[in-house]
């Protein structure tokens, strides 16, 4: 839909150590095409309610191994997202608008352990990722707004102190 | 009918798994995106309150289809309580209610406990430790390992970057010791 719609040009400011295809002829989206990530992101949280991964319930039964949903949900999703990556390369997958698909590689680093280790405590805690933060606050469940606030709070903080911090 | 009674109960792993698999190719192939939830928490930081940290000072306009993303996930969330919902209790396995009954909740008839996420918690130590320190230590901790159940255990692990891996092990390795060896001492000290 966006191939209809006039592009206006972006400043090309380099995003950091976030990932954007270098040299790819990336073209830029109007404000409307991103609305197709919001349909995405719209089923996704569907499927986030209905099979129950927001329940703070889920994530304990997962970590007192009384359970083998949430490790089916995880590994299938992998299963599905690896056949489907190696797919896409292995027959050279182009995008909808004719790019070469892109990912940036992972580098290690110490925070993958450290900020790994931090993360999965919060986790069993709020019972929540990033992803089911926004959905159980759109299930009605308001104080994790509070959640999501001290988590951007959280991100904030990792930035204040990121020079200090092993990489 | 019969239909909207099928798409109401809970959906199977084997369901749900492989629709969460397919994110990964279809935002790919609808705009080269890797997928990733917890970098939309650095992208609201640089678009609200970047200050002078370097680390936030980037053209975020240009991820703004990551914010499109979880902005749908919450919608998400809205339809599928609102017009999907499922009329039973959840159903939990009966091990962890015994362990959780010991620890003092009480309340199961929800996707998340009344006990510990009730909007009245607010302003209790219940409040202040299962959502505030609970989310600066999920929204630190992604950010520090550069990315979450997303990007790392699922977007990583399907590109088989072994970094990934790493991170993944050491989100089970934190969720395990919180849930067995801390949970028990936080309880006892908020009950």
């Amino acid at each position: 839909m966006n191939q209809s719609l006039p592009l206006k040009p972006r400043s090309s400011t380099v995003l950091g150590s976030l990932h954007e295809a270098p040299g790819a002829k990336t073209k830029p989206e109007t404000g409307l095409a991103n609305l197709k990530y919001l349909i995405v992101g719209l089923l996704f949280g569907v499927v986030f309610v209905k099979a129950e991964i927001i329940s703070w319930f889920r994530i304990q039964e997962m970590f007192r191994l009384d359970s083998f949903h949430m490790y089916g949900v995880i590994g299938s999703a992998v299963v599905v997202g690896l056949l489907s990556v190696q797919f896409i390369k292995r027959f050279g997958i182009k995008t909808m608008t004719g790019e070469p698909v892109h990912i940036a590689p992972k580098k290690f680093h110490q925070g993958q352990i450290y900020g790994g280790l931090i993360f999965g405590l919060g986790w069993a805690i709020t019972g929540a990722c990033p992803g089911p933060l926004f959905a159980q606050i759109g299930s009605g469940y308001g104080l994790v707004a509070v959640t999501l606030l001290s988590a951007i709070g959280g991100t904030w903080l990792y930035g204040y102190f990121r020079e200090k911090l092993p990489q | 009918m019969e239909f909207l009674h099928t798409i109401r109960q809970p959906w199977p792993w084997y369901v749900a798994g492989p629709l969460i698999g397919l994110t990964v190719p279809t935002l790919l192939l609808i705009g080269n995106k890797s997928f990733g939830i917890s970098s939309s928490l650095r992208h609201i930081c640089a678009a609200c309150l970047p200050a002078n940290i370097s680390f936030f000072h980037y053209d975020w306009k240009k991820e703004a289809w990551n914010l499109f993303f979880v902005a749908g996930v919450l919608l998400g969330g809205f339809v599928a309580t609102r017009f999907l919902a499922n009329p039973d209790s959840i159903s939990i396995a009966p091990r962890t209610v015994v362990a959780l009954q010991a620890l003092g909740i009480q309340d199961f008839s929800g996707l998340m406990p009344a006990d510990l996420f009730a909007l009245s918690n607010l302003f209790t130590l219940k409040g202040l430790f299962f959502s505030v320190i609970g989310g600066l230590m999920v929204g630190f901790g992604t950010r520090w390992a550069g990315g979450c159940t997303s990007g790392h255990a699922i977007m990583g692990l399907s590109n088989l970057q072994w970094p990934s891996l790493v991170a993944t092990i050491c989100f089970m390795v934190g969720g395990f010791v919180m849930t067995h060896l801390l949970l028990p001492f936080i309880f006892a000290w908020i009950n």
